[in-house]
């Protein structure tokens, strides 16, 4: 239980402390957001039509582009000796990092993502069902993408290997959270689309850790 | 006399190579071993084996654990941990929390590193980095070491600190496996050959 508590205190010090770690995601999220009212053009009936696809899809690539170094660092420099002789199994470093990892990008993003939904222009509607949607899709995106971070411990240029092993599994999420948004906006419900997302992190939170800890195992070979 | 490491017919298998096999020891409270062999003869390999974090092709091995089923040793591996961003003190917490111990002062001071306890580790020399990780030897009480290469990078003065620190270890009836090449000196080791 301490070591657990020591290791996420350790993660979440060290995305507040390095200057960025946590900032890179978010400030990725928002500069892209404000260039598409330029490229496409201010008019409200197209930002409104693709506001909630394209909020998806930057959080998405935003929790990614953050993902690459999970692992990475703690393989190079022998953190993940360190937690292979702690006595704290792999399965539990890989869901306390994700947490960590999760509290500082997705947590970040739902917390941002009113603003957001100010600079597009969507209905009012969208202030809640875009946080509470994102809230319980980002986690899973995390989980997931520990997996892929895992895998690629050390290769030297994971990004791109990085989101072309783990897009795939997310795009469920993508869907379902653009539908759920999109659902609860226009006032046909959401719940289905809702508990199809809880049912993606419940089952990625049970699944996820065993994947990412087996992974972690064969880069100590 | 409690056996602190044991093992028999210890066989290791990387990349579909045999680095070592038929290796077998025991090492009783209070002694060392010193493994010795030219580069990639497999001394790596078994401190690895025997801390867990590889799995053997052969043979059975068995290594201290606290009556709790804890681990009851230090791996030091040739990595030095150290996040750049934290403090020496930060970095030294985080591993003994992570291991079971807190004696951060007393690590620190072991390997003359008060001074820097609240430089961020990024301004570290690769020999502080080293003592930084050493220091873990300390701050966590754990009956057996397993210690790969530790004096590289050290000073004169640093390295007699580090077999300083291994006897009065050993006098407190831990035990120590080492792979060195001569760089520390530990009076009284067994040695291990390792050829090719």
């Amino acid at each position: 239980m301490r070591a657990a508590l020591a290791l996420l205190g350790h993660e979440l010090r060290l995305a507040f402390r390095a200057g960025g770690e946590m900032a890179q995601g978010l400030i990725f999220f928002l500069l892209a957001l404000s260039l598409f009212p330029l490229g496409v053009g201010p008019g409200p009936v197209i930002l409104e039509r693709i506001g909630v696809g394209l909020i998806w899809v930057l959080a998405l690539f935003s929790v990614t582009l953050t993902l690459e170094r999970l692992y990475a660092a703690d393989a190079r420099d022998g953190t993940l000796d360190l937690l292979g002789v702690s006595g704290l199994a792999f399965e539990w470093v890989a869901l306390i990092k994700a947490l960590a990892h999760w509290l500082t990008s997705g947590l970040v993003l739902v917390a941002f993502s009113p603003l957001v939904v100010l600079l597009l222009g969507l209905p009012s509607e969208a202030f809640l069902a875009v946080p509470v949607v994102l809230l319980i899709g980002t986690p899973t995106l995390t989980l997931i993408g520990g997996i892929g971070a895992a895998l690629l411990v050390h290769s030297r240029r994971g990004g791109l290997l990085l989101a072309l092993i783990v897009l795939p599994l997310q795009i469920p999420v993508l869907i379902f959270g653009v539908s759920a948004i999109e659902g609860w906006v226009s006032g046909l419900g959401a719940s289905g689309q809702l508990m199809i997302l809880g049912a993606f992190l419940l089952g990625t939170a049970a699944l996820a850790p065993f994947a990412t800890a087996a992974a972690l195992r064969l880069a100590l070979e | 006399m409690p056996v602190l490491a044991r093992a028999a017919d210890l066989h290791c298998r990387r990349a579909g190579r045999d680095v070592f096999q038929g290796v077998a020891f025991r090492v009783d409270a209070g002694r060392a071993l010193v493994l010795r062999g030219p580069n990639g003869s497999g001394k790596s390999s078994l401190l690895r084996l025997l801390a867990g974090l590889l799995e053997p092709a052969g043979g059975s091995f068995e290594v201290a654990t606290a009556p709790d089923g804890a681990p009851d040793f230090h791996y030091i591996g040739h990595g030095d941990p150290a996040k750049p961003a934290l403090t020496v003190e930060e970095n030294l917490a985080f591993a003994a929390a992570l291991t079971g111990g807190n004696a951060v002062e007393a690590g620190l001071r072991a390997f003359a590193l008060q001074r820097l306890a609240d430089t961020p580790a990024r301004y570290l020399s690769s020999g502080q980095r080293r003592r930084l990780t050493l220091a873990r030897l300390i701050a966590v009480d754990k009956r057996l070491w397993l210690l790969d290469e530790p004096g590289v990078g050290l000073d004169a003065a640093n390295r007699s600190r580090l077999e300083t620190v291994i006897v009065t270890h050993l006098e407190q009836g831990g035990a120590v496996i080492a792979a060195t090449h001569g760089d520390i000196a530990i009076e009284g080791a067994a040695v291990l050959e390792f050829g090719r």
